[in-house]
């Protein structure tokens, strides 16, 4: 016996507590999930109205603003990668950051230099492991975040794509483009990592053919279209990320709801292995006990009878 | 239903109120404005300050918005704002506190203006609900 029945034991227990951590995080994740998807859920409107207000004033005047106008010749891009704080959740972060270093791989073929900045203990890590500095992280509410460190990474996004249209050579080199690799919430069983290019702005004008009698009207500006379009993109920006901030939450709590759920499952099918081999080795014991007994006893016998 | 303006106040994260209403104030970059039913459509970027809704039924509503949009098209009407809250939802002791860091901030920090509208805003939102 290889093993004895007291190691055996001690290997089931072990994954009796380990089973029983994962299936408390798989909880915890399946509840968490509904509360990300409700929130996902409750900012689309805003979303929704937002898009309808850009969309409006891009049809109806000809503002031309730093955040949509193409640079002509790109040589800078930031890109922003949004994965999780904690692991054991699959291959969630290792996705997104797979389709991270395709894109920056893209860029760097196209020419340009590319800006890391990440969200995620998980990205940071990443990164630093292997040695590339990244300009900003931000961690700490992957699984939960808030509208105001969506804002914030909005606001730097925003400063540093301003700063390269504006300078030619700036001190700091502004970038660019902006891209967003984040993983996209589709159900509850597939997310995809998706990589979308967050600036220059293009305004979608009428991706969707109005309907009839849904037409936009013929909006004033006040104080005036540029005015407006000066507010209103930048909090069209901060609500994208604000949005791909909600989609990559829901997703990793459903790939850790989906990773946790294969680990208990795993542990399921070791204890019932290690039961099967703890018994035999105990019905192994309990043979060999007895046939040396038995062993004893004849061999008693065949002295007695010797003896006789 | 029909001779009403629909209202909806959202918030970044949320829908703060929606529904029925016979007019709302908000106070724009240029100066306040009441919208009515048959407003022109109209789209102007709001400032720190008190929105007001008068609804079908039932008492006023009252919020403050920290900027945002008030957008008006065929009588419907939709504020948007990052950080919508409502009267009853505001700390008047903390919003007090605020106003006075603001104040001393003043000259040295450039958000503080807009910090001490924001904290003022407030305050008057909960003077006028109570």
């Amino acid at each position: 016996m290889a093993v004895s029945v007291r190691e055996l034991r001690a290997r089931i227990k072990s994954t009796e507590s380990m089973k029983k951590i994962t299936r408390a995080m798989e909880l915890i994740a399946a509840s968490r999930i509904i509360k990300a998807q409700q929130r996902a859920n409750e900012a689309a409107p805003y979303a929704r109205e937002l898009t309808r207000a850009v969309s409006a004033v891009a049809t109806y005047s000809n503002v031309d603003h730093p955040l949509t106008t193409e640079p002509e010749a790109p040589t800078r891009a930031a890109v922003l990668v949004v994965t999780s704080d904690r692991g054991l959740a699959g291959s969630y972060s290792s996705s997104v950051l797979k389709e991270a270093e395709g894109l920056v791989e893209k860029l760097k073929a196209e020419g340009k230099e590319v800006d890391l900045y990440v969200t995620g203990r998980k990205a940071e890590a990443f990164y630093k492991f292997r040695g590339r500095s990244v300009a900003q992280a931000w961690t700490g509410f992957s699984d939960r975040p808030d509208f105001d460190a969506a804002k914030e990474i909005g606001e730097k996004l925003i400063e540093v794509f301003v700063e390269g249209a504006e300078a030619e050579a700036a001190v700091a080199p502004g970038v660019d483009e902006v891209h967003v690799v984040y993983t996209r919430f589709i159900t509850m069983m597939t997310q995809k990592p998706t990589a979308v290019r967050l600036l220059p702005l293009e305004v979608v004008e009428g991706t969707e053919a109005p309907a009839e009698g849904d037409v936009l009207p013929l909006y004033e500006f006040e104080p005036s279209a540029e005015a407006v379009l000066d507010s209103l993109l930048p909090q069209y920006v901060v609500s994208r990320i604000w949005f791909a901030l909600l989609q990559a939450a829901a997703s990793e709590l459903a790939q850790r709801q989906k990773a946790m759920k294969s680990a208990t499952d795993n542990a399921d099918e070791l204890i019932k292995k290690f039961t099967r081999v703890a018994n035999q080795a105990r019905q192994a014991g309990i043979t060999q006990e007895i046939s040396e007994i038995v062993g004893g006893v004849n061999a008693l016998a065949d002295a007695q009878a010797a003896n006789d | 239903m029909t001779d009403a303006l629909q209202v909806e106040l959202v918030a970044a994260d949320r829908v703060v109120w929606s529904g029925g209403a016979t007019m709302v104030i908000a106070r724009t970059v240029d100066g306040d404005v009441g919208v009515l039913r048959g407003h022109a459509p109209v789209l102007s970027a709001l400032t720190e300050a008190v929105v007001e809704i008068t609804p079908e039924e039932g008492t006023e509503v009252i919020a403050t918005v920290d900027g945002g949009f008030l957008s008006v098209a065929n009588d419907r009407v939709s504020i948007l704002s990052e950080h919508v809250l409502l009267a009853h939802e505001i700390d008047l002791s903390k919003a007090e506190v605020e106003l006075e860091e603001a104040r001393r901030l003043l000259g040295t920090n450039n958000d503080a203006e807009k910090r001490i509208r924001r904290a003022e805003a407030r305050i008057r939102a909960v003077e006028k609900a109570s």
